[in-house]
């Protein structure tokens, strides 16, 4: 017994020091699978980034200069109008996008797995396709003008004015290359990302939770106004940033739905990199300042997700 | 309730018409005899056939697959790796890269775009390259990369945290606790950010265009250049005929997942009448 019994607790001995130390090793390899991602991520995320700062903080000499900056006050405009566009691109893709988020996570589960598929089946068709098929919509010898004139509305409208000698018949409504053309194609293009990621927050609401608000007396109103929508907050976050975030930085839309004379920031940064306006440093400046921008309405946003997981994506 | 849910599903109904009335009359107008993208003049079938002989259209619908392929096959295996180590990571380490994998998700496109066109640009001429196949790839692999991540970490903190140490116990080697033991469980994950990624890859066009120079062109970049001038209904045709691949792989995907669900649910019941 004492033979027997004199190795095993030597083996024991070395397990207690050795097992420790290996899981630690093997915990330190595992770990280290992250380092070629973390080599590529410093390469191509974070020194990209930093070159951005760089430039626009010289000048085509080489110099420190502030010019780039000062340089933008001529663009105030095309801020605000992105700005605003995007503001209220994001506001009516939340209002479209809720109640279908809240109506689809009230189907049952093979609707539901139906519905997901048919919203994200759009984006199959290339992003500039489908924005150029609302072209042949809007034009004004588009699809829906055409629409207009058959069932005789411009006729109607220029019977109206009849008596009025001053007043030039009309053919056709303006739709394309007008501020309302950009917004609908910012909803049209960005609404999905505003649906899926607050219906995914929606469906993981407990049952039982809505259950006993309504045992508790709440009606109808109450338990979506205290229980659901508060709990599908982080969703209406992740959503609004990531229709907000596009729709300020957009040059296609802008380019294809709004003419060449309503410009967006995203037009400004593509022209001082890839137009005629060749000037990396004014277009760095430019897309630092909205990356500054963009962080701040997150971080405005996060306060009012208040500690929530904010990584919902699809 | 079901009143307020018909109402819902009106509003649904509308929204979703709304989605793809631009769709409907894009796959229309690809049988349009003639090239009008809003007169309706007759049926044809014409524009698929030229579609086929088009070397622009064929070669930058080939860049894009290549690319994307690419991108997400490779972004797959550096982002399950990546996402392996930063779950073994202690949560400060974790933390601060998670943060930067994040900024080409929420960054906007144009901002990723440019500053890897700076990169680029600045490296190529240190180092004597021009813009092309290769920088295009680059640029594709970083922005597929941290969705693969974010897919696959929910599925490793699924896992049960002593997984590594038994498979250990029981004799594995690293690499067997990896691909024998880990990978397997945190497969779905890794297919859902593939497919992710492949998508986002497709999809592109911002990124493509800074980064990817002049002597390439994938076919958003083609389309981009055509809207300038005029889109040939040869584009409508390639497009309905992506789409209507995309929808056949979705409904054969669904159709299996159904079957396999229900084939489930009968031997859970069986098991359960022989118990």
């Amino acid at each position: 017994m004492n033979r027997s019994s004199a190795p095993a607790g030597f083996k024991e001995r070395v397990a207690s020091v050795w097992l420790p130390v290996k899981s630690f090793l093997e915990r330190y390899r595992r770990q280290s699978f992250a380092y070629p991602y973390v080599l590529w991520m410093a390469l191509f995320v974070v020194i990209p980034i930093i070159l951005i700062g760089v430039y626009a903080f010289t000048s085509a000499e080489g110099g420190f200069t502030l010019e780039n900056f000062s340089g933008i006050t001529n663009y105030i405009p095309v801020f605000g109008r992105s700005l605003w566009l995007a503001l209220v691109a994001t506001a009516i893709c939340f209002i479209i996008g809720y109640p279908v988020a809240l109506a689809i996570s009230r189907m049952d589960a093979k609707a539901q797995r139906i519905m997901l598929m048919l919203i994200m089946l759009p984006m199959w068709i290339n992003f500039l396709l489908r924005t150029y098929a609302w072209m042949s919509l809007l034009e004004n010898t588009g699809l829906i003008n055409r629409m207009l004139a058959a069932i005789g509305v411009f006729d109607w409208i220029n019977a109206m004015h009849s008596g009025n000698p001053n007043y030039t018949p009309i053919t056709h409504f303006q739709l394309i290359n007008t501020n309302g053309a950009v917004v609908l194609g910012m909803v049209y293009n960005y609404l999905p990302f505003m649906i899926l990621p607050i219906q995914s927050v929606i469906v993981k609401i407990d049952p039982f939770v809505i259950e006993a608000a309504q045992d508790l007396g709440a009606s109808s109103r109450t338990v979506f106004r205290k229980v659901i929508f508060p709990l599908s907050l982080s969703g209406v976050i992740s959503g609004i940033t990531m229709v907000f975030v596009p729709s300020v930085s957009t040059f296609v839309i802008s380019r294809l739905l709004g003419g060449s004379t309503n410009m967006l920031l995203g037009d400004l940064i593509e022209m001082q990199f890839m137009g005629a306006a060749y000037n990396p440093h004014l277009g760095s400046a430019i897309s630092l300042i909205m990356m500054a921008i963009v962080v701040i309405c997150m971080s405005v946003m996060n306060k009012f997700g208040e500690g929530e997981e904010q990584a919902v994506v699809m | 309730m079901t009143k307020k849910n018909t109402a819902g599903n009106i509003f649904t109904a509308l929204t979703y018409i709304f989605l793809y009335a631009p769709i409907v009359v894009l796959i229309v107008f690809s049988f349009n005899s003639t090239k009008s993208r809003t007169v309706w003049s007759g049926f044809t079938l014409n524009w698929y056939k030229e579609l086929f002989s088009d070397s622009l259209i064929m070669s930058s619908l080939q860049t894009t697959l290549m690319v994307s392929v690419l991108a997400s096959l490779i972004a797959a295996v550096i982002g399950t790796f990546a996402a392996i180590g930063f779950y073994s990571m202690k949560k400060q380490w974790r933390a601060p890269f998670l943060t930067v994998n994040n900024i080409p998700v929420i960054n906007a496109d144009i901002i990723t775009g440019v500053s890897l066109s700076l990169l680029f640009v600045s490296a190529g001429l240190f180092m004597g390259f021009e813009l092309g196949f290769g920088t295009l790839l680059i640029a594709h692999i970083s922005f597929d990369i941290p969705y693969v991540i974010l897919s696959v970490m929910p599925k490793l903190y699924q896992l049960d945290r002593n997984l590594f140490e038994a498979a250990q116990d029981l004799g594995c080697t690293w690499f067997q606790t990896i691909y024998k033991v880990v990978i397997p469980e945190i497969m779905p994950g890794i297919i859902n950010g593939l497919l992710i990624a492949f998508t986002m890859s497709v999809d592109d066009f911002v990124i493509s265009y800074f980064t990817a120079g002049s002597s390439v062109e994938t076919l958003s970049m083609a389309i981009y250049a055509m809207t300038r001038r005029r889109i040939s209904p040869k584009i409508n045709a390639i497009s309905t005929l992506l789409f209507a691949v995309v929808l056949i792989l979705l409904i054969i995907v669904n159709v299996r997942e159904a079957r396999q669900q229900k084939a489930n649910i009968k031997k859970q019941k069986m098991l359960k009448g022989s118990n």
